[in-house]
């Protein structure tokens, strides 16, 4: 049966179980052929997964856990593994620090991983000729091209104060909306200059050009508490909005509303 | 150069759901609970064609289109969760989801009740809102949702 859920024709849906989280693909195959889109979309999947069991810090025997124990050599890891730990030491420059892929003496690049993964899921896609899509990992999210002519993608931000409502709405075209708080599953962002839970700030909400940097910069302005959104005004190409734990919400200044 | 337009709303706005609609038709919905599963990966594909295949057909059922009924209610496995074990029971009326309701949570620990409770009303908007929301996706911090998430899709599958 199908299930009349108001959305315009053409639209391929896809829910994936990777990272500990769900991953959802909205695909618009604007006539490529349907074998075509499965195929993109196993692709990106299998891509997904591959990532998890690489990069993953909850399973033994991943790559970034072997060489966090010193079992493999850094030039022995996969080249992903390289490329992902020279972002993150891009990230950890680009915020002085605030972005740390060391917790607590443990190698944990989960922070940028994830967008990352979905950057490169998206190029799978586009590869096949799928321009137009949206990836959501877990509440990041990568959208590319449009939904239909003339129309942006509108990405719904969750208050994390109200969970059950929407904070803001953020109209985006190849771009990506990456959000980090610390009041789901606790306070999971940690000050990495003291390593205490991140307190004050609850959420912080990036809008840039890549997710790999949106999901990294998004948990450093949380790290940073109150600094944070003076930071992300000062950074080229990028904008967003702060929730303090009183509930106020600011945002970057060229953001329109 | 592009603008990015930010809306700041002063009210509830549907949230929308992270789901996959199967199409392909399968057995008719029933009530009846699956065994505990822990569901591998992947769940479903959908090219949702404008209310293509007859969704206003529901009262009549011939049996051509797609053989099974678009109202009933169906019960998702249940998903064993690092919290516990998480199943649903979805309502669909007339090929719409009219409401999603938790059979089993996890209650072990004070945080699950806590999770629970504010994770379920959540996904339960986001099921029936994705059906007219004016947005495409949401983004947040992650929630405890795998589990739900799953029944739900395994719920739907059954449709």
């Amino acid at each position: 049966v199908t299930l009349d859920v108001g959305i315009p024709a053409a639209v391929v849906r896809h829910a994936e179980h990777v990272m500990g989280t769900v991953f959802s693909f909205d695909i618009r195959p604007n006539g490529t052929a349907p074998e075509d889109v499965q195929d993109a979309l196993d692709e990106a999947i299998q891509w997904l997964h591959w990532v998890d069991e690489t990069f993953s810090t909850y399973k033994p025997d991943s790559q970034i856990r072997r060489l966090g124990r010193g079992e493999l050599r850094l030039e022995d890891c996969h080249e992903s593994v390289r490329e992902v730990l020279e972002l993150c030491a891009d990230a950890y420059r680009a915020t002085d620090g605030w972005f740390d892929v060391m917790h607590g003496g443990r190698l944990d690049p989960t922070g940028l991983v994830k967008g990352w993964s979905i950057d490169r899921a998206s190029a799978i896609l586009a590869a096949y000729g799928l321009r137009d899509h949206c990836i959501n990992g877990g509440g990041d999210v990568f959208a590319s091209g449009s939904p239909a002519p003339e129309e942006p993608w509108r990405v719904g931000v969750t208050d994390p104060h109200h969970v059950r409502q929407l904070l803001a709405t953020v109209a985006i075209a190849d771009q990506a909306v990456a959000t980090s708080g610390t009041v789901e599953r606790g306070a999971h962002i940690v000050n990495p200059f003291n390593g205490r839970a991140v307190s004050g700030v609850v959420a912080a909400t990036v809008v840039g050009p890549d997710l790999t940097h949106a999901d990294a910069y998004a948990t450093a302005t949380v790290a940073m508490g109150a600094g944070g959104l003076d930071w992300l005004d000062r950074l080229p190409g990028y904008e967003g909005l702060v929730v303090d734990a009183a509930g106020n919400v600011r945002h970057t200044k060229a953001f329109s509303a | 150069v592009r603008r990015t337009v930010l809306t700041l709303l002063a009210t509830v706005v549907g949230l929308v759901v992270l789901l996959g609609f199967k199409t392909s038709p399968t057995s008719a919905p029933t009530a009846a609970a699956s065994a505990p599963t822990v569901p591998g990966s992947g769940s479903s594909i959908s090219s949702s064609g404008s209310s293509s295949s007859g969704s206003s057909s529901s009262g009549s059922s011939s049996s051509s289109s797609g053989g099974s009924s678009s109202s009933g209610t169906v019960t998702g496995s249940a998903v064993q969760t690092r919290y516990g074990v998480v199943q649903v029971k979805v309502t669909v009326a007339s090929g719409r989801i009219t409401d999603v309701t938790a059979v089993q949570l996890p209650t072990d620990h004070p945080r699950d009740v806590e999770i629970s409770n504010y994770a379920v009303p959540i996904l339960r908007n986001e099921a029936i809102a994705a059906q007219s929301a004016n947005i495409n996706t949401v983004s947040g911090a992650t929630y405890t949702s795998d589990g739900y998430t799953q029944s739900l899709q395994s719920a739907l599958d059954q449709l």
